[in-house]
């Protein structure tokens, strides 16, 4: 009974002191280009915080990675991924914006360079302390040994050649202050960051949606093959494109005729959505949480200043 | 109906059972602060969990210094009292709202601590306070930082500005009028309670219309909405909020 009973605690322990294990795998998209896939949910404890695509391309001057995924565990198991495709060494990350899912997996990339755009390096390094907190309340373990590690250079717009893939780096704003989309125009991979969404529902904690519907706008007159989303499934364009586009022209529209009916943050939040959204992934909470973003902006054009 | 048997079924069970407590009826938030806030602020009246009282508010907090919530009693007949509180918020009265001749609706944000039960209790013509309520999930720390205000310089300069405009919501009108204020709780080191405590509605000639006590959880820069019956002719309406350091914002607003 005893002995059954340490087995047991046994068992317990280590299954505690085991890393979370995020089973990542690589879905190839292009020729040496693969993307990892999240889930399209919020933070919880059972996805660690994998609620975002990561990809990266296998270079003959080593592999780019494009974002790092929610946790330094995360990385890590990215890089073990990695590794176990090409022997070839990780040579460059980049965040596509300061978002938290995003770059908090660049602990796992020491000695690489690791870049983004400067208002990105700027947002990461100031990004409050609390941030890191609220994800480890909604993750846990999965986030254990995770810190910001800010990127440690700044990349440009333009096209660079890199390992026989040219790779053009492309500065927006809208989704935040700093949105960076790669294209590979060696495959027509578009990584289009958090510009684009697909079957889950656009977040807008930063957003200028005027801004943001001009860089999808730029994104379409691209010559792109494949677009991936920040989250949701890679698809050919337009669809995320559109999907966006529509999601986030119906918000403007909704937000702005509840200011002028007169309607309280918490009314607008309980709306119906129409059925082109509210099958979209977190449809309900995402909405929600864009009228906290948002609403004060449409609601103080509608009221008179003394 | 049910409702005024529920009430005759507790009194008849207090008086066989002793203490009225004993057949209060079961809080189905299942805070444990239910029977302290009831005490402090429903001043041990009768008590009806009801779903008729309306309260509209977000599951999560993502802004924890911007909660906003709407209650809304209309369907219980004439109230004389709206009260809103949050069980587990450090300071957990919010607001409390003598309608009288408005409506019974009452609108605006609030800052929040912790994961909490946030409830309205109406009372009724014949005392007994009908409550509703739900939880807010919230990472926190809404009540303990500091107003946004003190991160700028001129805020001084621009307090009491005020916004205001009415809406035609089916007959009714509905008003939503705010207020720059930091309503700071005294929860921010350093930073002394500086709140609005008072918002009088009134007829432009001083005929009282509604009462509103504010408390330190009220956002900071608080915008309220509140309505006016269809049936109330008024030529117009003056908003007077005071702040518990004297100062007196006035509003008037053309019906």
């Amino acid at each position: 009974m005893i002995a059954r009973l340490a087995f047991l605690v046994l068992m317990l322990w280590s299954g505690l002191a085991q890393a979370f294990d995020y089973g990542l795998k690589a879905t190839p998209i292009a020729p040496d280009t693969y993307v990892v896939i999240g889930t399209t949910e919020h933070f919880n404890r059972k996805n660690g915080g994998n609620i975002v695509n990561t990809g990266f391309i296998v270079t003959a001057a080593g592999v780019v990675v494009i974002d790092s995924g929610p946790s330094l565990q995360y990385g890590r198991q990215l890089k073990a991924l990695i590794a176990g495709i090409t022997s070839a060494p990780v040579t460059l990350v980049v965040n596509t914006h300061a978002h938290p899912d995003h770059y908090l997996g660049n602990g796992a990339f020491e000695g690489v360079s690791i870049a983004a755009l400067a208002a990105t390096r700027q947002a990461i390094v100031e990004a409050p302390p609390a941030l890191l907190d609220g994800i480890y309340r909604l993750v846990g373990d999965a986030m254990a040994g995770t810190q910001s590690a800010p990127p440690t250079e700044t990349i440009e717009p333009g096209a660079r050649d890199i390992g026989g893939h040219r790779l053009r780096f492309l500065a927006f704003d809208g989704h935040t202050a700093a949105d960076l989309a790669v294209l590979d125009e060696t495959t027509g991979v578009l990584f289009a960051g958090d510009l684009a969404f697909l079957d889950r529902t656009p977040t807008t904690p930063h957003a200028d949606i005027g801004h943001w519907l001009a860089a999808i706008e730029a994104l379409r007159a691209l010559d792109v093959r494949l677009v991936v989303p920040g989250h949701g499934p890679p698809a050919p364009p337009p669809r995320a494109f559109d999907q966006t586009a529509q999601y986030l022209q119906w918000l403007a529209r909704t937000l702005t005729e509840a200011a002028g009916d007169g309607l309280d943050a918490a009314e607008v939040m309980a709306l119906a959505l129409p059925p082109a959204f509210a099958g979209l992934a977190v449809a309900r909470e995402e909405f929600a949480r864009s009228v906290a973003h948002l609403y004060r902006g449409y609601e103080a054009a509608v009221l008179g200043r003394q | 109906m049910m409702t005024r048997r529920l009430v005759l079924g507790a009194g008849a069970a207090a008086l066989i059972c002793g203490p009225a407590r004993a057949a209060d009826p079961v809080d189905p938030l299942q805070s444990i602060s239910w029977a302290d806030m009831r005490d402090q602020f429903l001043e041990g009246g009768p008590v009806v969990f009801d779903d008729r009282v309306v309260l509209s508010a977000p599951d999560a907090a993502e802004d924890a210094l911007q909660v906003p919530f709407l209650a809304d009693a209309g369907a219980i007949g004439p109230v004389t009292r709206m009260v809103v509180f949050a069980d587990l918020n450090p300071i957990p009265l919010i607001l409390d709202y003598r309608p009288g001749a408005l409506a019974p609706l009452i609108a605006a944000r609030f800052k929040i601590q912790q994961a909490t039960p946030l409830r309205i209790a109406a009372r009724d013509a014949q005392g007994l306070w009908h409550v509703a309520g739900q939880w807010v999930d919230a990472m926190g720390g809404g009540c303990t930082a500091p107003a946004l205000a003190h991160g700028t310089d001129d805020w001084t300069a621009h307090l009491g500005e005020s916004e205001a405009r009415l809406f035609d919501r089916a007959g009714r009108r509905r008003l939503r009028v705010s207020f720059r204020h930091p309503m700071d709780t005294g929860l921010a080191n350093g930073i002394p309670a500086f709140y609005i405590e008072r918002v009088e509605l009134e007829t432009p000639d001083g005929r009282r219309l509604g009462d509103l006590a504010t408390f330190e959880p009220v956002a900071e820069n608080p915008l309220f909405t509140v309505e006016i019956p269809a049936a109330l002719e008024l030529p117009g309406l003056v908003v007077r909020a005071r702040d518990n350091n004297g100062n007196i914002f006035r509003r008037q607003v053309a019906l």
